[in-house]
C-alpha cells in the first residue's frame, strides 16, 4: 500500500524523511493523484458497517498551518463522504454483562494524514518528519449511542476487528493505525438533549479509552449533582495515564474554521453500481457473521468470542474444521493447548509452524486411536515449534499407539514378571501400586500403549489368583 | 495616422508607416540607427523551429551556431528588456551535443537545437524556480515539470528562466521581486502579464519559443502587447505537474512563439496525458500542424465557410477605440478570408470578471499556504511557531500575492462562503453554458486579447482595480476552460501591436491553430519585429 496521492511506500519506524517525495512534502508544483486502492479500502469499510454509499463524492481542503502539514492543508472530505449512515453489530464481552449492541455509523469519509513533528531534548527547536504524511486514511464518525466506557471500547475493537477481517489496516493502535478521539456528554434521564460535549484525547488503548470515558461521565455527573453544570464547557480533555483523569488541554473560543473548498487538483470522486456491488459481493465473512454462524454450531458465546476475535485464528479455525468436523475438540485445542503456546512464546497464530491442516489431522489421530491424547499433546508442541506433518512424526518416532490386546499382554506379563517383590505387596493388599505397574508398561511400550487396554489387562492379570 | 483603416488591404498597405518614430532613446547605439530605419519586413511570419530544424538536419547550419545567434542577442537585449531570471549556462554544450548526434545519424527529437525559455514559475531541477517570489529566492526544485521534461526529451535547449509577477499574479510583471520587465516595442512600456517574460524574450528574439502559464489571461495579453503569438491550451491539455499553482483550476502551461505554427509544434511536444496530474486530459493528441498549408497553395477563400462570432460585449465600453478598429481590421481580414462573421452576445461576460477574481483568489489563498519558511524558502528567526509563519510569509511574500491571499481567504471564511467562493462557481457554470451555446453556432469566437494596448510601467501599478478591469478579456476564457489563441493583428497609433484572440471549443487547438495560421500567412505587410532588434531582421 502506498500513500494516498503519491507512489511513496510507507512503512511505520522508517528512518525520518526516508519515505517522502515532492507530493508528500508539498514541494511547489507537485500535484496529488488519487491512488485507487484509497477508495476500494473506503468501498470496502462503507459497505461493511452497512453504509449507504456516495456515487458522487469529493475531496476538499481543510485549511490551516501547523508544521506538520505541508501544503497548510489537508485533503479530506468534507460535506459529501463515501460513506454514510450505517451501523455495526457487537457482543458485549461475558464478563462485562454480554449482551448484543448495535451502534450508528454517521460517516465514513477519506484523508491523508500528517507528518510528526519530533521535539528536541533541549526543547530549542523541533524537527519535522514527513514519513506519515500523505498516508491515506479513513475517519469513522458514530452515532452518540454508547453509554459506558465499555461499551465504547467494545465498538472500537469491533473497528478494529472489521478493518482487520477486510485487511483495510493492521489497526495497531501502538503504530496509530487505529486512532480514537471520544466525545462525553451526560444528560437526564428522560431529557432528548445531550449535553455540552467534552473531547478526550491521548486515548492509547482500548482500556484507556473504558477507563477514560468512566472517568469522565463521573466527573461531569458530580459537577452535575452538585449544581455545577455550568463548569462542564465545550474543550478538549486530556486523559492522562498516570493519574488515571481527565485534564484540560484547551478550551474552544469558537468553531475552528477550516475554509473548507472542494480540491480543484483532484477529479470527483464518481462510483459505478457495479463496482460497489463487486465489492460488496467479495467481502470476506465479517466478525458479526462470524460469531453468529458459531453460535449456530453450537459454540459458547465464551469460545465465539475468543475464536472470532482474531481474523487469524479464525481463519484457522474454520480451516480445520473444513478437514475434520468436530467443532468442539478443534475450538479446545486452538483455545487451549495453542493459545497457551503462542501466549508464552508471544506469537501469532500464523507465526507458529502449526498448519491447520496438521490440526485436523492430528484430531483425526486420536479420534481413530492412531495416537493416544497424551502424544498428541507432545507432538502438537513440536508441530507448532518445528512443523513437520502428523503422521511424520509418528512414522518419525514409532508412536503409533499400541491397540493389540495380544501385545499389550505381552508388555504386562513382562513388567509384572520383573516386579516380583511389587507384585507380592500390590496382591497383599497395597493395591495402590497398580499406577506403578501402569506407568511401568506405559514405559516398556514408549508410551504407545493404549491406557484404557494397559489398565483394564493389568487389572486382569494383577488380580489373577492363578 | 492611417491605423484606423478597416479593410486589411489597405492595412497592409499602410501600417508601416503607423511605425512609430519616437522613444527610442533608450535603445542601444549598436541598434539606435536601425530602429530609426524602420525596419519593415513584408516577409511572412514562417517557423523558426522547422527552419532550425531543416538546417541543421541538411547541415546547413549547425545547432551551436543558431545557439549562438540567440545568445548573442539575448547578450545585446537583455540589459535593456530584462526578461530572464535566469540564463542556463549550459546551452552551447548542449547545442554542440545535439551537433554530434546529427554527425552520428542519431535520433535528436523534432525540437533538437530549438532555444526555449521557461516561465519561472515552472519548475526546472538545473536552475534555480523562484515564481517570481522572494519566498523561494535560491530555491532549485529536485524535479522537472512535465512540460520541461517533455521539451528536453524533444531535444528543446532550454535557454533559461523568464520574468513574472510574482507567482502569476498580476498583469505587467512588474509584479516581480527581483525586477522590471520591458515591452521590447517600447521599453518604457509593460510587456503585459504575468507571463511577461517568456512574451518578450520571444519578442525580442532572445529564444524561439518560450513556455509561459495562464490563469486569466497571462500568456494570452502579453502575447497582445509584446506582438508575438501566444497560445492558451485546452484546461487539462498540457500537464500542469510541475507548474507553481497559482489557482489550480484555471491553471493552464501555455505556448509563445514569433509563429503560429511554432506555438503549435511547442504545444505538441508539452502537451498529452501525465499520470502525475490528474486533471490533464487523456484525450487523444492529434497532429496540430500537419493540415497547416503553405501560402502558396491556399485558395482564394480558404476558410470559406468557417463561421466566426464576433463577442459583441467585448467590442463596447472600456475598450480602447484604436484596439477596436484592429480587431475590426482583423474581422474584415477574415470575411476576406472566406469566414461568415456575425456577432454573438454572451451575456454573463461581465460577470466572468468578478467570479474569477473570487476563484483564482480563494484558491491562491489555499495553494500558498504551503510557502511557511518551515521546509524551504527563506525563513525568518523566530521562536514562536506563529511569528516564524507571519513573519517569514510577511517578508517573502509581495503586496499583490497578499492582497489576492487575503481576498481568498476572506471569500472561503465560514459565513461567506456562499455569497462569495460558491456563488462565483455558479457564474463559471454560467459562463461556461453561455460559451457552449455560443460555441455550438460558430466554429471560433472573436475578441480583443486586452482592452488596450501596452502601457507604461507604473501606469496602473497602484491602481489593482484598473490592472484587474485589464483582464476582461481573458478571465472568462479560463473559467470555460477552453483553448484560445492570440495572435498580432495590427498597431495602435503610438506603433504598439495588437493581438486578436480566438476562441475555440475545448480540445479544438487543432482549428484554432489553422485558421490563425491561415490569418498570419494572409496578413501581408505587418511586420511584428519589434524596432528593438528590427535591422536584423530588415529585408
Amino acid at each position: 500500500m502506498t500513500k494516498a496521492f503519491c507512489s511513496c511506500a510507507y512503512s511505520y519506524g522508517s528512518q525520518p524523511n526516508s519515505c517522502v517525495c515532492p507530493v508528500c512534502m508539498g514541494l511547489p508544483g507537485a500535484l496529488p493523484v488519487l491512488n485507487s486502492k484509497v477508495i476500494e479500502y473506503a468501498v470496502m469499510l462503507g459497505v461493511a458497517l452497512n453504509c449507504k454509499l456516495s456515487l458522487n463524492s469529493k475531496f476538499d481542503r481543510k485549511q490551516y498551518f501547523y508544521p506538520d502539514l505541508p501544503k497548510g492543508y489537508q485533503i479530506s472530505q468534507f460535506d459529501v463522504p463515501i460513506a454514510t449512515n450505517g451501523f455495526i453489530d457487537l457482543d458485549l464481552p461475558l464478563e462485562f454483562g454480554g449482551g448484543h449492541r448495535r451502534f450508528g455509523i454517521t460517516r465514513v469519509h477519506m484523508e491523508e494524514d500528517a507528518g510528526k513533528l519530533l521535539h528536541t531534548g533541549t526543547g530549542s527547536y523541533s524537527q519535522v518528519d514527513l514519513n506519515r504524511a500523505g498516508v491515506p486514511l479513513l475517519e469513522i464518525v458514530s452515532e452518540p449511542d454508547m453509554r459506558t466506557g465499555i461499551e465504547a471500547a467494545e465498538y472500537a475493537a469491533e473497528l478494529q476487528r472489521v478493518v482487520r477481517y477486510l485487511g483495510v489496516s493492521n489497526g495497531n493502535m501502538q503504530e496509530g493505525s487505529l486512532r480514537c478521539d471520544v466525545n462525553v456528554s451526560i444528560r437526564p434521564i428522560g431529557q432528548l438533549e445531550f449535553g455540552t460535549k467534552v473531547e478526550i484525547k491521548n486515548l492509547n488503548s482500548f482500556s484507556a479509552m473504558s477507563r477514560a470515558i468512566d472517568f469522565e461521565i463521573a466527573r461531569q455527573a458530580a459537577l452535575y449533582n452538585q449544581g455545577q453544570s455550568e463548569e462542564i464547557v465545550q474543550e478538549t480533555r486530556l486523559w492522562e495515564e498516570g493519574a488515571q483523569k481527565t485534564v484540560t488541554m484547551r478550551k474552544k473560543e469558537g468553531l475552528a474554521d477550516y475554509r473548507y473548498f472542494p480540491e480543484p487538483d483532484l477529479p470527483d470522486v464518481i462510483l459505478k453500481e457495479e463496482y460497489v456491488n463487486g465489492i460488496r459481493d467479495s467481502l470476506p465473512e465479517l466478525p458479526e457473521m462470524k460469531r453468529r454462524r458459531y453460535e449456530e454450531m453450537g459454540l459458547s458465546m465464551q469460545d465465539v468470542l475468543f475464536l472470532a476475535n482474531d481474523v487469524n485464528v479464525a481463519d484457522f479455525f474454520d480451516a480445520t474444521i473444513a478437514n475434520v468436523p468436530d467443532i468442539k475438540l478443534a475450538a479446545n485445542w486452538i483455545m487451549g493447548d495453542i493459545a497457551a503456546y503462542m501466549k508464552n512464546e508471544k506469537l501469532s497464530i500464523n507465526e507458529i509452524k502449526l498448519s491447520p491442516q496438521e490440526l485436523s489431522e492430528l484430531i483425526a489421530s486420536i479420534k481413530s486411536a492412531t495416537i493416544s491424547g497424551k502424544i498428541g499433546k507432545e507432538i502438537l508442541l513440536e508441530l507448532m515449534a518445528k512443523g513437520g506433518t502428523v503422521k511424520g512424526l509418528i512414522k518419525e518416532k514409532d508412536l503409533v499407539q499400541i491397540v493389540d490386546p495380544v501385545e499389550i499382554e505381552k508388555i504386562v506379563d513382562k513388567v509384572i514378571a520383573n516386579n516380583p517383590k511389587q507384585l507380592e505387596q500390590y496382591r497383599g493388599g497395597k493395591t495402590k501400586l497398580q499406577g506403578f505397574f501402569a506407568g511401568q508398561v506405559m514405559k516398556e511400550s514408549k508410551g504407545k500403549a493404549n491406557p484404557g487396554l494397559v489398565n483394564k489387562i493389568l487389572l486382569e492379570k494383577l488380580n489373577a489368583t492363578n | 495616422m492611417l491605423s484606423s483603416v478597416q479593410n486589411p488591404r489597405i492595412l497592409l498597405l499602410h501600417c508601416r508607416w503607423s511605425k512609430p518614430l519616437h522613444h527610442h532613446r533608450h535603445y542601444p547605439k549598436a541598434i539606435h540607427a536601425a530602429a530609426q530605419a524602420q525596419a519593415v519586413s513584408t516577409s511572412l511570419p514562417t517557423s523558426q523551429i522547422q527552419i532550425i530544424q531543416k538546417s541543421i538536419h541538411s547541415r546547413e547550419k549547425t545547432a551551436r551556431q543558431f545557439a549562438e545567434e540567440f545568445l548573442n542577442r539575448l547578450r545585446l537585449t537583455e540589459p535593456h528588456v530584462k526578461s530572464f531570471l535566469h540564463v542556463s549556462e549550459t546551452v552551447l554544450n548542449e547545442a554542440d551535443e545535439i551537433d554530434r548526434k546529427i554527425d552520428q545519424n542519431e535520433d535528436v527529437g523534432p525540437l533538437a537545437g530549438v532555444l526555449v525559455a521557461v516561465k519561472d514559475n515552472i519548475c526546472t531541477a538545473d536552475m534555480p524556480s523562484t515564481a517570481g517570489s522572494k519566498i523561494l529566492e535560491n530555491y532549485r526544485p529536485p524535479f522537472d515539470a512535465t512540460a520541461v521534461k517533455k521539451l528536453k526529451e524533444s531535444g528543446a535547449i532550454i535557454v533559461g528562466k523568464t520574468n513574472l509577477d510574482e507567482f502569476g499574479m498580476g498583469s505587467t510583471t512588474e509584479g516581480s521581486a527581483y525586477q522590471v520587465t520591458s515591452n521590447p516595442w517600447n521599453l518604457e512600456c509593460v510587456p503585459g502579464g504575468s507571463s511577461g517574460g517568456s512574451a518578450a524574450a520571444v519578442s525580442a528574439r532572445q529564444c524561439v519559443v518560450s513556455l509561459g502559464s495562464d490563469t486569466g489571461g497571462s500568456v494570452r495579453q502579453p502575447a497582445s502587447f509584446c506582438g508575438v503569438v501566444g497560445l492558451k491550451p485546452t484546461y487539462g491539455r498540457v500537464s500542469r505537474y510541475g507548474l507553481v499553482a497559482y489557482a489550480s483550476s484555471l491553471d493552464v502551461i501555455g505556448c509563445f512563439g514569433s509563429s503560429v505554427a511554432d506555438a503549435g509544434i511547442l504545444l505538441q511536444s508539452v502537451c498529452g496525458h501525465d499520470k502525475l496530474d490528474a486533471t490533464s486530459s487523456k484525450r487523444e493528441v492529434i497532429d496540430f500542424t500537419s493540415q497547416f498549408l503553405a501560402k502558396d497553395y491556399l485558395e482564394s477563400q480558404p476558410l470559406k465557410g468557417l463561421r466566426v462570432g464576433v463577442i459583441r460585449e467585448t467590442l463596447g465600453d472600456g475598450v480602447d477605440q484604436e484596439v477596436v478598429l484592429s480587431i475590426r481590421g482583423a474581422i474584415s481580414h477574415m470575411e476576406e478570408l472566406g469566414c461568415t462573421v456575425t456577432e454573438v452576445s454572451l451575456p454573463s461576460f461581465s460577470l466572468g470578471l468578478p467570479a474569477y477574481y473570487v476563484l483564482a483568489s480563494s484558491e491562491s489563498s489555499s495553494n500558498l499556504s504551503r510557502y511557511d519558511g518551515v521546509r524551504y524558502g527563506n525563513q525568518i528567526v523566530s521562536d514562536e511557531l506563529s511569528s516564524l509563519y507571519g513573519g517569514s510569509r510577511a517578508n517573502g511574500l509581495g503586496p499583490e500575492v497578499k492582497r489576492r491571499i487575503l481576498m481568498g481567504t476572506y471569500a472561503l471564511s465560514a459565513g461567506y462562503y456562499d455569497a462569495y467562493y460558491k456563488r462565483a462557481q455558479q457564474v463559471r457554470t454560467v459562463v461556461q453554458k453561455s460559451f457552449k451555446a455560443a460555441l455550438d453556432e460558430h466554429d471560433i469566437l472573436i475578441s480583443p486579447a486586452a482592452p488596450s494596448a501596452a502601457y507604461k510601467i507604473g501606469e496602473k501599478k497602484n491602481d489593482p482595480l484598473a490592472m484587474y478591469a485589464g483582464d476582461i478579456m481573458t478571465v472568462n476564457v479560463n473559467l470555460a476552460g477552453l483553448p484560445a489563441l492570440v495572435l498580432p493583428c495590427g498597431f495602435v497609433q503610438n506603433g504598439l501591436p495588437v493581438g486578436v484572440q480566438m476562441i475555440g471549443g475545448a480540445f479544438d487547438e487543432e482549428k484554432l491553430l489553422r485558421v490563425g495560421h491561415i490569418f498570419e500567412q494572409t496578413l501581408q505587410g505587418c511586420s511584428f519585429i519589434p524596432p528593438l532588434i528590427a535591422d536584423e531582421f530588415k529585408c
